[in-house]
């Protein structure tokens, strides 16, 4: 939703970065505001999750230009865990498996680590337990997903649920949500958007980043944003994204090379 | 640099046994005698012998030791309270290589005629001689085992523990085995026999009340007779400057199945010898180990599981995390002999190196001489995944912690395998401990 007079929270300002001596993102704009949804769409390749790792702190991505202010501070002095903490979040295209560690444990422990960051208070393992399962009912999980790894064996749909229950506890400022609708069935597509959905609010921001527009069809965007070899080369509103599904991508590059060369 | 038998450190040893108590029972005090002799023809092994390439001993060698003294410990049933395992309905105390009764929670006297006969050596001796006749010393390969010599030379206290023909005993055993006095040598020893359709849990637990130099020198046997079932935990946490040196030997009877979880975490040098004989068609054993080390400490397992008969099963998982300047070494011999067709056997090694002067050695062998079986093999060695890292870290978790996390993840997987709720839960928190150290 864009609220009149709210607050700048993420001023991308031509960024640009590489993986291993290849460039990627070959300077980016993008302002997102309290309250926006912005929907990053795009071919393979465009550069969109490097974006989205980028912004997370990913080390295999060196930035080699550009500024990224979050909340008016420099976002790229910090590390992985000081963003989070900032109130950055990151949800995995790809969630990592980690056996052994049990899920409600490393839950509990990434809750507490921003609660002690807020000043709030933590909680122990108990009343975490609690907390945690009103906040697994949004998302219609099965409280047995506490006591497994985390994310071992869960199927695509659980993983990704897993990532909005992390998004849930953390209440980041900024979401971005990588390809969180790849693998997922229309259940679970549906389950998963409408857990996004409230935690929407004013005071927080997010940036979906994916290939396809059916995930809009339940996250309403306020700009949808194009890209196309390291670079967003259209920015429009939600209607955009219906275009693109329509017409497929091509159409942009053609229009936007017609435009540059102009 | 080979050492000869008459070393210092042996000598020191030897000199202390005239104060060694004689048996009443001749055949006890002949097999003493007999080590002795072998001690005479032994060598303290050096970096020049295969089976010990990797761990040097030669400052062993070099120790002036005494065997501990008896009965000199002031402990108390409350010190070591907090060592107790909550499911253990008998436990018996070792203190410095000696039996300690007013430590110990021993069985009342239904439970030992009836299910379980459960006691120090000598006292069982006296009683019941025969049946352990039959099985002591007579597994482990004393006579050409140096250390093994040296503890039957030492024989005197130790943990029995016979579950009896069909009784399932159902509360783990705890044998808890203390030092408390540095500057010594102790030698424990353990001798569990179960019976015929029987099935027992035992917990071989080492633990150090002290923090000098010390000489655990342990040997245990197990004997699996036909459809019975076996649990054994072995946990070593020696002293960091100790030297800890195990050799256990199992064997398992038809159908029966022996299970084994051994941790290691210290010890400045460790050597665990595990050699388990399928000997009967149908045996089964399953063991894991987790080396967990860091500093200067050396840790080394060596295992051989011998397929003697048809249709054996083993299955092995053995994990080393490796910290500081550490060295860990595995070993892990897999024998199929002619008889043994169909045999089923995996084994892997996975290895975490935590620190670039960190390093393992790890050697699976197989020995495989019929035709009809599956054998699976396989060693890792690698470092805390870095997209694990990232993952953590983009939740908050600073570098450490989430360092910490994996590290223990990656020991869970064996810990998760023990069957008694408070000492896997110990354990976790010891592994949590002992990364956060590192």
């Amino acid at each position: 939703m864009i609220y009149h007079d709210s607050k700048v929270l993420l001023e991308v300002r031509g960024l640009r970065a590489t993986v291993n001596g290849i460039e990627i993102l070959k300077g980016i704009d993008l302002t997102v505001r309290s309250g926006e949804v912005h929907a990053i769409m795009g071919t393979n390749g465009s550069g969109k999750s490097t974006l989205a790792k980028v912004l997370a702190g990913h080390d295999a991505y060196e930035v080699t230009g550009g500024s990224v202010l979050f909340q008016g501070s420099n976002l790229l002095d910090l590390a992985p865990e000081e963003r989070a903490r900032a109130g950055v979040f990151l949800a995995f295209q790809y969630p990592i498996e980690i056996p052994g560690v049990a899920n409600s444990h490393f839950l509990r422990l990434a809750y507490n680590t921003l609660q002690a960051q807020r000043g709030e208070e933590e909680l122990d393992p108990l009343e975490f337990e609690d907390f945690v399962r009103e906040k697994m009912k949004l998302l219609e999980m099965n409280p047995d997903f506490l006591d497994r790894g985390v994310n071992e064996g869960f199927s695509g749909g659980e993983k990704k649920r897993n990532e909005i229950l992390q998004m849930a506890l953390l209440e980041p400022r900024l979401a971005i949500l990588d390809e969180t609708d790849s693998g997922l069935d229309i259940d679970a597509l549906r389950i998963v958007t409408k857990g996004v959905n409230q935690l929407a609010s004013q005071d927080n921001a997010i940036v979906l980043v994916t290939h396809y527009q059916r995930m809009l069809n339940y996250i309403e965007p306020d700009f949808v944003h194009v890209m196309r070899a390291g670079r967003i080369i259209k920015t429009g509103g939600k209607e955009l994204a219906l275009d693109l599904e329509m017409r497929g991508y091509d159409w942009v590059g053609v229009e936007h090379r017609a435009a540059v060369e102009a | 640099m080979s050492v000869a038998a008459g070393s210092k450190y042996l000598e020191s040893l030897l000199q202390g046994r005239p104060r060694m108590p004689s048996s009443p029972l001749g055949w006890l005090n002949e097999l003493r005698a007999e080590a002795v002799d072998r001690l005479g023809a032994l060598k303290l092994p050096t970096t020049r012998d295969e089976e010990w390439r990797f761990t040097d001993i030669s400052p062993l060698a070099n120790l002036s030791l005494q065997p501990a003294r008896a009965g000199s410990s002031s402990l108390q049933a409350s010190d070591i309270a907090y060592l107790h395992l909550d499911e253990a309905a008998i436990r018996l105390v070792f203190v410095d290589g000696s039996f300690a009764p007013h430590l110990s929670l021993l069985p009342g006297p239904t439970e030992n005629s009836q299910g379980a006969m459960i006691g120090n050596l000598p006292i069982v001796l006296s009683r019941q001689g025969e049946s352990v006749e039959k099985h002591l010393a007579k597994q482990v390969e004393f006579r050409n085992n140096l250390f093994a010599a040296l503890n039957t030379a030492f024989l005197h206290d130790g943990a029995l523990v016979v579950a009896r023909r069909n009784t399932a005993i159902e509360n783990p055993v705890h044998l808890l085995f203390i030092t408390t006095q540095a500057e010594t040598a102790n030698h424990p020893r353990c001798l569990v026999i179960a019976e015929q359709g029987s099935a027992i849990t035992v917990v071989e637990d080492y633990v150090a009340l002290q923090e000098g130099v010390c000489v655990t020198n342990a040997v245990t046997e197990i004997f699996l007779a036909d459809n019975s079932e076996v649990n054994h935990v072995r946990v070593q946490r020696d002293s960091a400057e100790a030297f800890h040196i195990a050799n256990c030997a199992v064997s398992v009877g038809r159908s029966s199945r022996y299970r084994t979880t051994s941790v290691a975490m210290g010890g400045r040098i460790s050597r665990y010898d595990l050699n388990v004989l399928l000997a009967a068609e149908g045996a089964e054993c399953a063991v894991d180990g987790l080396a967990l080390i860091g500093g200067r400490q050396l840790a080394d397992t060596h295992t051989c599981i011998d397929h003697a008969r048809a249709n054996g099963t083993s299955r092995q998982l053995h994990k080393c995390i490796v910290d500081g300047a550490a060295h860990a070494v595995f070993n892990g011999k897999i024998v199929v002999r002619p008889n043994a067709q169909r045999t089923d056997s995996s084994q892997s090694s996975r290895n975490l190196l935590l620190n670039p002067r960190a390093r393992v050695d790890t050697k699976p062998q197989l020995e495989i001489f019929a035709d009809d079986v599956k054998c699976a093999h396989g060693a890792t060695v690698g470092q805390l995944d870095h997209e694990e890292l990232f993952y953590l870290k983009s939740r908050g978790l600073a570098e450490a912690t989430a360092r910490n996390l994996l590290t223990y993840a990656f020991g869970a997987e064996i810990i998760e395998r023990i069957r008694i709720a408070s000492l896997k839960h110990r354990l976790e928190e010891m592994v949590l401990e002992q990364t956060r150290k590192n």
